[in-house]
């Protein structure tokens, strides 16, 4: 049984050793951003870390980069709406 | 015309040239705003300078910012003003004592007590002794501007040539009369050496000394956040860390929000020569100064950090006008950390000399010959 973690509320399997990036592309799964002003659809551009397009929400902590976290599991993955911060962190 | 460098004071430059009926061609060996420019946070500040030539020309300067962007715009000016905090009793007092002397100098300045810091900045840490307003200070994309400027000069009847090379000057007796470049030589009626922290070596090329060297700055970027920071927000400390000889590393806080969101961190001087290494230990310094400013950014991410140049003269005063040594070379250059900020005033008072107006401001102690 390979191991999972939660997206958008639904368990991802994933292998291990395998970014959260990774996994969401090889479950399918190509955009879980979007972007700020236009709301356009964003996933895996570059995957070395440097773009910071493949964005999202994990465990709570927003403008996570996807392609840099190894999947864990039993994580809590969601996908993001713009910059992600509703409010400024306090 | 011919001006050398395509960053903001070379784009000023060509603007008001253009303006004063001057035919005007922007050369850089680079792209628009590949030097300083494009490694720059967009201050425009009266608040750091104290009274006296430099202040002068920045309280001109920022008139001209806000008509640019009325007539031009398109570079994310922000009249937002800047706040200066002080955290004991002497540095807050040294602060008001600066303030007085800029007002004198005509100058805004605005004392702010203790206990009204968070009406300006919400999020500023509450152990700070007082501050003040600088209602004059203000902000633009540094790049973005440059770009601007440089397409309504073009549309004005300019050119612009980027990836030319000025590899030498093409002299008449004294005379400097055009440059030469690997895409041919260049007649001109006068050259303007807008080379920013490179302006030492255009000099070179006409045999006379300008003492420009580069002083290194971080900038670290974080995160887009909704709006935190609302002004420019610095320590009092900084205005000594910018007026400093030293060569040694100096981390004084300086942050600002951007139009696009990301928090911009800076301020880092050192004199290293041209090293481009990433400094973890100066983006350590950088965060950690930033943090005692604004406690909630120590739960942000920074997402990235760049470094350039800041082209320092020892008196910490451009070099600006007509070099009496090269006849035909005129100087715009040496700015150090303020070249935004003062490229518009810079412009002005070269295209003066060039145009045989009146100076808007005294252009005396800028000249570039007073170095010896």
């Amino acid at each position: 049984m390979r191991p999972t973690f939660a997206f958008d509320g639904r368990d991802l399997r994933f292998q291990p050793g395998q970014s959260v990036g990774a996994a969401l592309v090889a479950a399918g799964v190509r955009s879980w951003r979007t972007t700020r002003r236009q709301g356009r659809p964003r996933g895996i551009f570059c995957g070395i870390g440097v773009c910071f397009d493949c964005l999202l929400t994990v465990d709570g902590r927003p403008n996570v980069r996807a392609c840099m976290v190894p999947a864990r599991e039993g994580m809590d993955v969601r996908s993001q709406d713009g910059g992600g911060h509703a409010d400024p962190p306090r | 015309m011919i001006i050398i460098g395509a960053g903001v004071v070379g784009a000023a430059c060509a603007w008001y040239a253009t303006r004063a009926g001057l035919r005007v061609t922007v050369l850089d060996r680079g792209p628009v705003a590949g030097g300083t420019t494009g490694a720059g946070e967009g201050n425009l500040l009266v608040s750091d300078k104290p009274p006296g030539p430099e202040l002068d020309l920045a309280l001109f300067s920022v008139t001209l910012w806000r008509a640019l962007a009325d007539e031009i715009g398109g570079f994310e000016y922000q009249a937002k003003g800047g706040l200066v905090v002080g955290r004991h009793g002497p540095s807050v007092e040294a602060l008001e004592k600066a303030a007085r002397g800029q007002r004198a100098a005509g100058a805004e300045a605005v004392i702010v007590p203790a206990d009204d810091l968070q009406t300006y900045e919400p999020y500023l840490a509450s152990d700070f002794a007082g501050g003040c307003y600088y209602p004059q200070d203000a902000q633009v994309q540094p790049m973005l501007a440059a770009a601007r400027l440089l397409a309504a000069t073009r549309a004005a009847g300019a050119r612009v040539r980027t990836g030319v090379e000025v590899t030498g000057l093409m002299r008449s007796a004294e005379r400097v009369v055009g440059v030469r470049t690997a895409a041919g030589d260049l007649p001109a009626g006068a050259v303007v050496n807008a080379a920013g922290t490179w302006a030492g070596d255009v000099a070179a090329l006409a045999g006379v000394k300008v003492p420009v060297s580069p002083r290194r700055g971080f900038i670290l970027v974080t995160e887009p956040l909704p709006p935190t920071v609302r002004h420019k927000v610095y320590a009092a400390d900084y205005v000594d860390a910018v007026a400093s000889d030293d060569a040694a590393l100096q981390i004084s806080p300086v942050v600002e929000g951007t139009e696009s969101g990301t928090i911009l961190i800076g301020s880092s001087r050192e004199r290293v020569g041209m090293d481009r290494t990433l400094a973890v230990d100066v983006l350590r310094r950088l965060a950690a100064a930033a943090v005692r400013l604004f406690p909630m950014l120590a739960g942000v991410n920074a997402i990235r950090a760049y470094c350039g140049f800041r082209p320092y003269s020892p008196d910490h005063l451009p070099v600006i006008g007509p070099d009496p040594r090269a006849p035909g070379l005129v100087h715009a250059c040496g700015h150090e950390g303020a070249g935004v900020g003062l490229a518009p005033a810079t412009g002005e008072l070269v295209a003066a000399a060039l145009s045989g107006q009146s100076r808007p401001v005294d252009p005396s102690p800028f000249r570039p010959e007073r170095f010896g």
